[in-house]
């Protein structure tokens, strides 16, 4: 992989990227055993063969995607932008106490 | 404990002086072997950590019937890949001292195999271009004196006197403000100490296979009951993962889930040239380090490439950025032409350190995530394993590398000593 496919700059230079992490689910910091915290910090699938990972376009647009990349060729299959964006649970909470009060 | 490897020829001088006036060929250092249905232990990788195991597992404990499986040929993973350095001025109590041990047995290695490995003690070097950097090896130099190690941080007139090359102007981008100075640090000869181990490994009835590839391991409950290869199922209740670059992949088969990311570590060896850089060079801020090999090439690297890969292919990035890095401390390197580079694979765990000892799986044994630093740590990890494996406690040289040290918190901070400096 020499250029990842950028879908709002266009092809670029992998350098321009920073490589942030294997996708996975977060569990609740509320409700997740130590266990399950750790494995979610420390356990990466580490696949030799497609995954898909969170690229962050540091020297473009800045933008965070989803990227699907062999991790033996580096062939990279599909770049998109993320399906919804990261939300922080204390704007849901704050959400949900909206909803209460009105 | 030690006693004469009663098959092993021993070479001596007379030997080579009568191989070279008759001609006659050297005899093979070691046989290949039947694959066996069952073997007390089986060793995966063939590389300097998996025979090691098996060496000091039958010379030290008597453990012979033993089987190491390398699925290409005997050093062809990071043994055969990385810079030869070894240095034990590490950042934590227990890596200093663990790291010591394993410089102390590479310092006996020679002897102890009756085999040249080419211990080279050179002296290394680590720069500092930053006040952060100076505290960080003022610290170093505390920890390693503690623990009885030599080791200071050195001035840049001094440096000067030790690396006449080195820019130690002031003038340059990153100004060289000191360096942690560690006179017992140098570079061995790292196919050598593959051969020399697999030679007496298998002259004290070790089985070497190459071409076997693991392709799965069976559990049987929570206890380890074989492995499955390319060449057939082979028994056993003892499995130790020796593997570097596919070690979280092997872990699997056994169901044990490794913190580990596998990421390329690129480097790069010169045309050879007069000696002239008798030290090891390390710079932690321009992510390079350089030595001349007793050949006269320089060989060069820098930290691991910015994303994880299985992909052993070098990138021009790698030589362009390298190649700058080592221009600013050496300028007058300018005109040597790079002869190759390449690639190995790297499996980096959360806290630079690595994982050794037991798993949830009875039997089943890992000497992994040896990151940028395997190489050196060798002969203490196949020492301490084998005697693990032996005895079924763990030694307390390596009690605080453990893999439950990560799901219980203890992760060990090593970064500031490995993360790049060789």
């Amino acid at each position: 992989m020499i250029l990842l496919p950028c879908p709002y700059c266009g092809p670029r230079n992998a350098s321009e990227f920073r490589y942030i992490g294997e996708q996975g689910e977060r569990p609740d910091p509320n409700q997740a055993a130590p266990s399950a915290w750790r494995s979610y910090l420390y356990v990466q699938s580490n696949e030799a063969g497609w995954v898909i990972e969170t690229w962050w376009h540091a020297s473009g647009c800045r933008r965070y995607l989803i990227v699907e990349r062999e991790t033996v060729t580096n062939e990279v299959r599909a770049v998109r932008p993320p399906a919804a964006p990261p939300r922080h649970r204390l704007l849901d909470q704050a959400e949900e106490t909206q909803g209460q009060s009105s | 404990m030690r006693h004469r490897h009663r098959s092993l020829p021993r070479y001596s001088a007379f030997d080579l002086v009568r191989h070279g006036v008759s001609g006659s060929r050297w005899p093979s250092v070691w046989q290949a072997r039947d694959l066996q249905p069952s073997y007390d232990v089986v060793v995966v990788g063939g590389g300097v950590h998996g025979l090691a195991t098996a060496y000091y597992l039958a010379h030290h404990h008597g453990i012979t019937n033993v089987a190491v499986l390398e699925k290409s040929y005997l050093g062809s993973g990071a043994s055969g890949r990385n810079t030869a350095i070894i240095r034990s001025n590490y950042l934590t109590p227990e890596g200093v001292r663990f790291y010591d041990r394993s410089l102390k047995l590479y310092q006996a290695l020679a002897a102890d195999l009756n085999f040249n490995v080419m211990f080279s003690r050179r002296g290394h070097l680590t720069l500092a271009h930053n006040d952060s950097s100076l505290r960080t090896m003022r610290w170093r130099a505390e920890v390693n004196k503690l623990e009885g190690i030599e080791s200071e941080v050195i001035a840049p007139n001094e440096i000067k006197e030790l690396v006449g090359h080195l820019d130690t102007s002031g003038r340059a981008r990153y100004p060289i403000l000191g360096a942690l100075y560690h006179p017992p640090g140098g570079t061995i000869r790292h196919d050598a100490v593959v051969w020399g181990y697999a030679r007496a490994a298998n002259a004290l009835g070790v089985h070497l296979h190459q071409y076997t590839e693991v392709i799965g391991i069976d559990v049987g409950g929570d206890r380890v009951v074989g492995v499955q290869t390319n060449r057939g199922p082979i028994a056993t209740s003892v499995v130790v993962n020796c593997t570097a670059g596919w070690s979280s992949l092997i872990s699997k088969m056994a169901g044990v889930e490794m913190p580990i990311k596998t990421f390329p570590l690129q480097a790069a060896v010169t045309e050879p040239v007069r000696p002239f850089l008798h030290a090891v060079v390390v710079s932690g801020t321009l992510h390079v380090y350089v030595s001349q090999t007793d050949r006269g090439e320089l060989v060069f690297g820098a930290s691991v490439d910015p994303f994880p890969s299985y992909s052993m292919r070098g990138s021009l990035e790698f030589t362009e950025g390298v190649a700058g890095h080592l221009l600013e401390l050496m300028p007058s390197l300018a005109n040597m032409r790079v002869l190759r580079q390449w690639a190995g694979l790297c499996d980096v765990t959360p806290d630079f350190s690595p994982i050794m000892g037991v798993t949830p799986i009875t039997g089943f044994y890992v000497d992994v995530g040896w990151g940028t630093y395997g190489f050196k740590a060798a002969p203490v990890a196949g020492e301490a394993i084998a005697q693990m494996i032996a005895t079924k406690k763990t030694p307390t040289l390596i009690a605080s590398f453990d893999l439950a040290r990560f799901s219980e918190g203890r992760l060990m901070a090593e970064k500031g000593a490995a993360a790049v400096g060789h």
